[in-house]
């Protein structure tokens, strides 16, 4: 069963561990949003970062642009002026295509070359399309055919199993 | 008229041709998404892959140094690649018809055209004619409209006053022949501006200006009470020879906004102009460059909110 909680704790200590081990100092950490600030927000408190969350809105760089069009309620991103030499830790909430994190990537290395990047997610789930992976995660799980994950928030914030029509 | 044409069978924009017949909701879309492209500023690259791939071709019938440059600007930076064309330069002036430039530029695949024009419903004529995989971005016909313009002067006053509900907005100079003016009128009552006031000479305005849905002054030092936001048109000095007007500086004297008539407006009024300014004539440079002009941003501005049009525009259009 996915527990917000436990998966938090166990992201928590997943990327204590990685900071020690990647030597990621003075971290920068960026949420996607919306789900991954929401994820941001708690790890960056938990983590004790002073520097305040860097907040990236993706839609710019997406790939399906041409299918779907600009999302019209893209907010601006916020990101500190320098990125270039930075530890960044990226975090979202659900890692599936790996799409997002491809357009993500790409919108940070606009701002700048950083230093590493590394990505922590809430559920790493099956379904990856291109050969991007976190490198961190409070849960990974395979889903079945119709399954689908999602996350709702902020307060409180809870995962949702959800089985879509069964002839999906 | 209406310009169903502007919107897709989805309602989406497809062609960006006058701001009459866009509702609230649209205009409210256009605004938000370039508040985000604003955001891009702080990128070291200012460039988001939107458009890769795609053509824009400037087609420049007039005069224009803002409008063309923030136009070629925001294509840049959407990373669409642009060509931008005076036509006075061109085939047309060796006598190629417009239909024809527009074909042979169609057989170049291009996908958009931003249009500026002498001539009211030139873009609205190439929107018809051209192929239907092709938006077309009015920059300005005739005497007609000039809907980014506008846009770009709503957003600006957005920014700074956040709210149209309670916003008392001057518009002063040449109503007559400005397509500016007429464009900025429909969008501040479609964004429900609590008053809009056109201030000029009797020889400057329309017949039944009102029906816009404006009031009328002929006294500046009358018309800026209690007025939020004033925007200064350019006195267009072609008019002068039109005997509209007695002489520049008999009009400087009675509607030019000097620094004790921007006293009379509100204390946090701000001033725009759509540019090229006549210092002297309809504005003293002490208010153009002072403190509570924001004509440099709206400049900026046009950036932004082009590339939310073009955007919009170029977003898969539907079933064809």
């Amino acid at each position: 069963m996915l527990e917000i909680h436990d998966l938090l704790n166990r992201l928590e200590a997943e990327l204590k561990r990685i900071i020690i081990e990647r030597q990621l100092t003075d971290p920068l950490m960026i949420g996607i949003r919306t789900g991954g600030v929401w994820i941001a927000e708690q790890m960056h408190e938990r983590l004790n970062i002073s520097e305040p969350l860097g907040l990236l809105d993706i839609s710019f760089y997406r790939d399906d642009f041409s299918q779907i069009g600009v999302n019209p309620n893209v907010k601006p991103s916020q990101l500190p002026p320098q990125i270039e030499g930075r530890n960044i830790i990226l975090i979202d909430d659900v890692f599936y295509t790996g799409r997002t994190i491809r357009a993500a990537l790409n919108e940070i290395f606009d701002y700048g070359r950083p230093n590493q990047v590394v990505l922590a997610v809430l559920i790493e789930r099956d379904g990856r399309q291109i050969p991007l992976c976190p490198d961190c995660a409070g849960a990974s799980i395979t889903l079945t055919a119709g399954q689908r994950i999602k996350l709702t928030g902020p307060e409180p914030l809870a995962i949702h199993l959800q089985t879509l029509d069964a002839a999906a | 008229m209406t310009d169903n044409l502007q919107l897709n069978s989805e309602g989406k924009l497809k062609h960006f041709l006058t701001i009459e017949g866009l509702n609230k909701s649209l205009l409210t879309e256009i605004l938000d998404i370039a508040e985000s492209f604003i955001g891009m500023n702080d990128q070291q690259i200012k460039k988001v892959p939107l458009l890769r791939g795609k053509t824009i071709v400037n087609l420049f019938f007039e005069n224009s140094t803002r409008t063309r440059t923030t136009f070629e600007l925001a294509a840049k930076r959407l990373s669409a690649d642009v060509l931008s064309m005076s036509i006075s330069t061109s085939s047309t002036s060796k006598g190629e018809s417009l239909l024809d430039t527009i074909r042979n530029l169609e057989a170049m695949f291009v996908d958009m055209f931003v249009v500026r024009h002498g001539i009211s419903g030139a873009a609205h004529f190439i929107a018809q004619q051209t192929a239907p995989h092709i938006s077309v971005i009015n920059a300005g016909d005739g005497q007609h409209a000039h809907p980014t313009q506008a846009m770009l002067d709503i957003f600006t006053i957005r920014q700074i006053k956040k709210d149209f509900a309670n916003l008392k907005v001057a518009i002063i100079g040449d109503i007559l022949h400005s397509r500016v003016a007429r464009s900025q009128i429909q969008a501040l009552n479609i964004l429900g501006a609590a008053e809009i006031r056109v201030i000029a000479p009797k020889t400057l305005l329309p017949s039944h200006v009102e029906s816009l849905g404006v009031n009328v002054s002929h006294n500046l030092t009358a018309g800026l009470k209690d007025i939020d936001v004033i925007i200064m048109l350019r006195l267009q000095k072609e008019r002068m020879s039109s005997a509209l007007l007695p002489s520049e500086s008999e009009y400087f004297k009675c509607f030019g906004l000097t620094e004790d008539k921007l006293k009379i407006a509100k204390p946090d009024a701000i001033v725009m102009h759509p540019g090229p300014i006549n210092r002297g004539v309809e504005i003293d440079s002490k208010v153009a460059d002072g403190p509570q002009s924001v004509i440099l941003k709206q400049v900026s501005n046009g950036i932004a909110i082009r590339m939310a049009i073009m955007a919009m525009a170029m977003q898969k259009q539907g079933v064809m």
